[in-house]
């Protein structure tokens, strides 16, 4: 993009290129989660158009389309992120690459990275080339985060790591882990964690995926048995990784709490889903409808919050904690809505894979929204401590 | 592309006010006119008149200040941080609103005379229990050149004190609105006893003569005036609600740093804790839709409807949340009359049901959400 462009330069251009390049069957942003493309070494396209949309994109830098162009984005201002977001909406396009290369790492490694370090892992995150996973938590440590064990003893040239990650999502699909790992155990708790980048393709490391309630294994065990990490691995400072994590986390709250986005803006209103869900009859449940529009009143402020932070942090504005409120307020929202999405369905969401595809197992699911990235619980304390100043 | 932040303008607007407000109108002066009896306070609105509060949607030509409507909300939030009592809302903002819809010279001169702090005016318009423009049964019947008024209206906000009165009534093909003065023989009105402490009337119209110069906008067509103004009071209603649960927040978490039992401060009770944010999470969404409210109006008047009714309802159920929470956490002080936390309360639920409560909000947006 020029930066010398008009908005209404820009959307003209962008809509020319939509038009051009978006495939038909890329049209249809409703589609299921087995429709995501998620990208890495072993990612089988589901069609040919899958694979060709994620190209045309990659080439644009429209997979990031707010990274710097030199590390595989398109270098698009937030005014200009804003009407790419409205033109994909317009033609329903599906979002051409979703990963935590993008959501996560990127972010982390684009405020904490070497020059080198950013030109040799986000081009392949942007092109969908390489699949990341986070190792955060482990068995003992879960909202208590900072309590990592597992270990990096400095043998030189390399760290060898030994130990244990819990909920790494979708590990058994990806190719690289970022973790959290103990460098120093004569420090304080959080002074002496790295954030290293872990090949997970080498003998000593494994993977075992976790049954959920969901009936799916979205998560999954992640063993390290003398695993070896290469020095120049390290984002950040050795001992300073904590400093990396909390800000990944920030941007992992953002992602989590969008689960509110998609009622709000030019997403659909849950009461004319819950309608439709119900038949010929409509929204007849004069409690449900009630709870509807309660939700629906919620998902529209939270999704003014969330442009409201945006705009805030570009205007150089701090947003402070916001991501705490945020990531608490769109979890919560969000499984209140999956509760009305059961209720409306009635018996035909309690089957698996039923007359209602996987409600139920979306429904499920939800219920993680407020523990993962940080529980409800933990959000509000963070809130009380920082925002309010209330005695700890 | 619009900003959901506030200008430097606007911030600096905000901080001239509440530092106005702090000295002139704190919530003292507020029970000091209760205690005394009054629901308004000449001096005050003068005074305000004269930094362009009164003038603020009027435009220069006029006298006024011609700040726009995410202005009126920053002023009217901290009106409701210390329960300031003015017609600012009445007058300001819905009235000048509507008589910016007309702009004929009747309608001029009337908005000079606001500017300036010397005209107020009181919407006429309820007449059941809850705000219903569309259920008016209020009767103004052709009378050779002009109307005769007859009915009731109810919660007249500013309308036992007002100098004129906008009035909605049926005429032959559907609803017209007036502008009468307050005084005009067959209007009696009688001011409510209010929980607020602040300016309600009833007020009975028996044969009240109008001529068509009274109406304000055309005969039958009341909402091409009236609705505007309605949205432009709703939204900065919103601002003043909400600026009244950062009020009872704030003393509430003061209270939370300072009140000892057990031997400790209570604010470092976990159970406390989550509460107080909580509440503060729901007060930061509310600011969102009532930013978001103004902005519209200023930019996208005729499809602000969404935003509005997304304000005030977030505002209604944020500053209820604020009232029940502030009273629980003060303890037994709370219930007091002596404590200022009772004026918030009941400041709070007159507000839930001024130009619609939660429900009549909700339903807008069901209807436009497609519902």
């Amino acid at each position: 993009m020029d930066t010398g462009q008009t908005a209404e330069e820009f959307r003209a251009e962008l809509r020319a290129w939509l038009e051009e390049n978006c495939p038909q069957e890329m049209r249809d942003s409703g589609a299921g989660e087995e429709d995501i493309c998620w990208g890495g070494k072993n990612w089988e396209f589901t069609s040919e158009a899958q694979k060709q949309w994620l190209e045309r994109c990659a080439a644009k830098g429209y997979t990031v389309p707010t990274w710097p162009r030199d590390y595989g984005g398109a270098g698009l201002t937030r005014e200009q992120e804003k009407i790419f977001h409205e033109e994909m909406d317009r033609i329903n396009a599906r979002s051409p690459l979703q990963s935590f290369g993008i959501w996560m790492l990127g972010p982390a490694l684009l405020h904490f990275g070497s020059h080198e370090q950013k030109l040799h892992y986000l081009p392949p995150i942007a092109r969908g080339e390489i699949r990341w996973c986070q190792g955060y938590s482990e068995p003992g440590a879960g909202s208590d985060l900072a309590n990592v064990q597992t270990k990096g003893e400095d043998k030189g040239d390399h760290w060898l790591v030994n130990g244990q990650k819990i909920w790494t999502s979708y590990a058994d699909q990806a190719d690289w882990i970022f973790a959290l790992v103990r460098t120093d155990r004569e420090a304080p708790k959080h002074k002496g964690i790295s954030f290293l980048l872990i090949d997970m393709e080498q003998d000593g490391v494994e993977t075992r995926p976790i049954r959920m309630i969901s009936g799916i294994s979205p998560f999954c065990e992640t063993f390290f048995d003398d695993a070896k990490v290469p020095k120049e691995q390290i984002v950040g400072e050795e001992n300073r990784g904590w400093d990396v994590a909390k800000y990944l986390l920030t941007h992992e709250r953002e992602m989590i709490s969008g689960g509110g986005q998609g009622l709000s803006g030019g997403g659909r209103a849950l009461g004319a889903v819950l309608a439709e869900t119900m038949g010929d009859d409509g929204l007849t449940d004069a409690t449900l409808r009630a709870d509807a529009m309660r939700c629906e009143v919620d998902a529209l402020a939270i999704g003014l919050t969330l442009e409201r932070y945006k705009d805030q942090s570009e205007a150089g504005q701090g947003a402070g904690d916001a991501s705490a409120m945020l990531k608490y307020m769109g979890t919560e929202l969000n499984k209140q809505r999956h509760e009305l999405l059961m209720a409306a369905g009635g018996s035909d969401a309690l089957e698996w894979d039923g007359p209602q595809g996987n409600r139920a197992g979306n429904w499920l699911r939800t219920k993680a929204n407020s523990i993962e990235g940080g529980t409800s619980e933990v959000m509000l304390s963070i809130v009380s401590r920082r925002v309010l100043g209330l005695p700890g | 592309m619009t900003k959901l932040v506030l200008t430097e303008e606007e911030t600096m607007l905000g901080d001239m006010a509440r530092g106005f407000l702090d000295g002139a109108a704190p919530v003292k002066a507020f029970r000091k006119l209760r205690d005394e009896g009054k629901t308004f306070d000449a001096k005050l609105w003068k005074e305000m008149a004269d930094m362009g509060w009164a003038g603020v949607l009027i435009s220069e030509e006029q006298g006024g200040s011609d700040m726009g409507y995410a202005a009126a909300n920053v002023i009217a939030q901290e009106m409701g941080k210390t329960l300031v009592v003015s017609p600012f809302l009445s007058t300001a903002v819905m009235a000048a609103t509507a008589l910016r819809q007309v702009g004929d010279t009747r309608a001029k001169d009337a908005l000079s005379k606001i500017a300036s702090g010397d005209l107020t005016y009181a919407l006429a318009i309820d007449e059941g229990i809850k705000h219903d423009p569309n259920a008016t049964e209020m009767d103004a019947k052709a009378d050779g050149n002009g109307f005769r008024l007859n009915g009731r209206k109810t919660f007249v906000v500013d309308g036992a004190m007002a100098d004129r009165l906008l009035v909605l009534a049926k005429t032959g093909d559907g609803l017209t609105l007036f502008d009468i003065p307050a005084d005009r023989a067959g209007i009696t009105r009688d001011a409510s006893n209010m929980i607020d402490a602040r300016d309600a009337a009833r007020i009975t119209f028996d044969d009240v003569e109008a001529t068509g110069d009274d109406v304000l906008g055309q005969v039958d067509s009341a909402m091409s005036v009236l609705k505007p103004a309605l949205e432009a009071g709703q939204a900065a209603l919103a601002a003043e609600t909400a600026g009244l649960a950062a009020g009872a927040f704030g003393m509430t978490v003061g209270y939370l740093k300072e009140r000892k039992q057990f031997g400790t401060l209570i604010g470092s009770f976990q159970a406390l804790q989550h509460r107080a944010a909580h509440l503060w999470c729901e007060t930061e969404v509310t600011a969102s839709a009532v930013l978001n409210a103004g902005r519209l109006l200023d930019t996208d008047p005729g499809n602000a409807t969404l935003a509005v009714s997304l304000a005030k309802a977030r505002a209604t159920a944020t500053a209820k949340l604020a009232v029940i929470e502030g009273v629980q956490m003060h303890g037994g002080i709370g219930m007091t009359d002596d404590y200022d936390m009772g004026f918030y309360m009941k400041r709070a639920r007159v507000a839930a049901e001024w130009l619609g409560d939660y429900s009549y909000h909700a339903e807008k947006i069901a209807a436009l959400r497609g519902f």
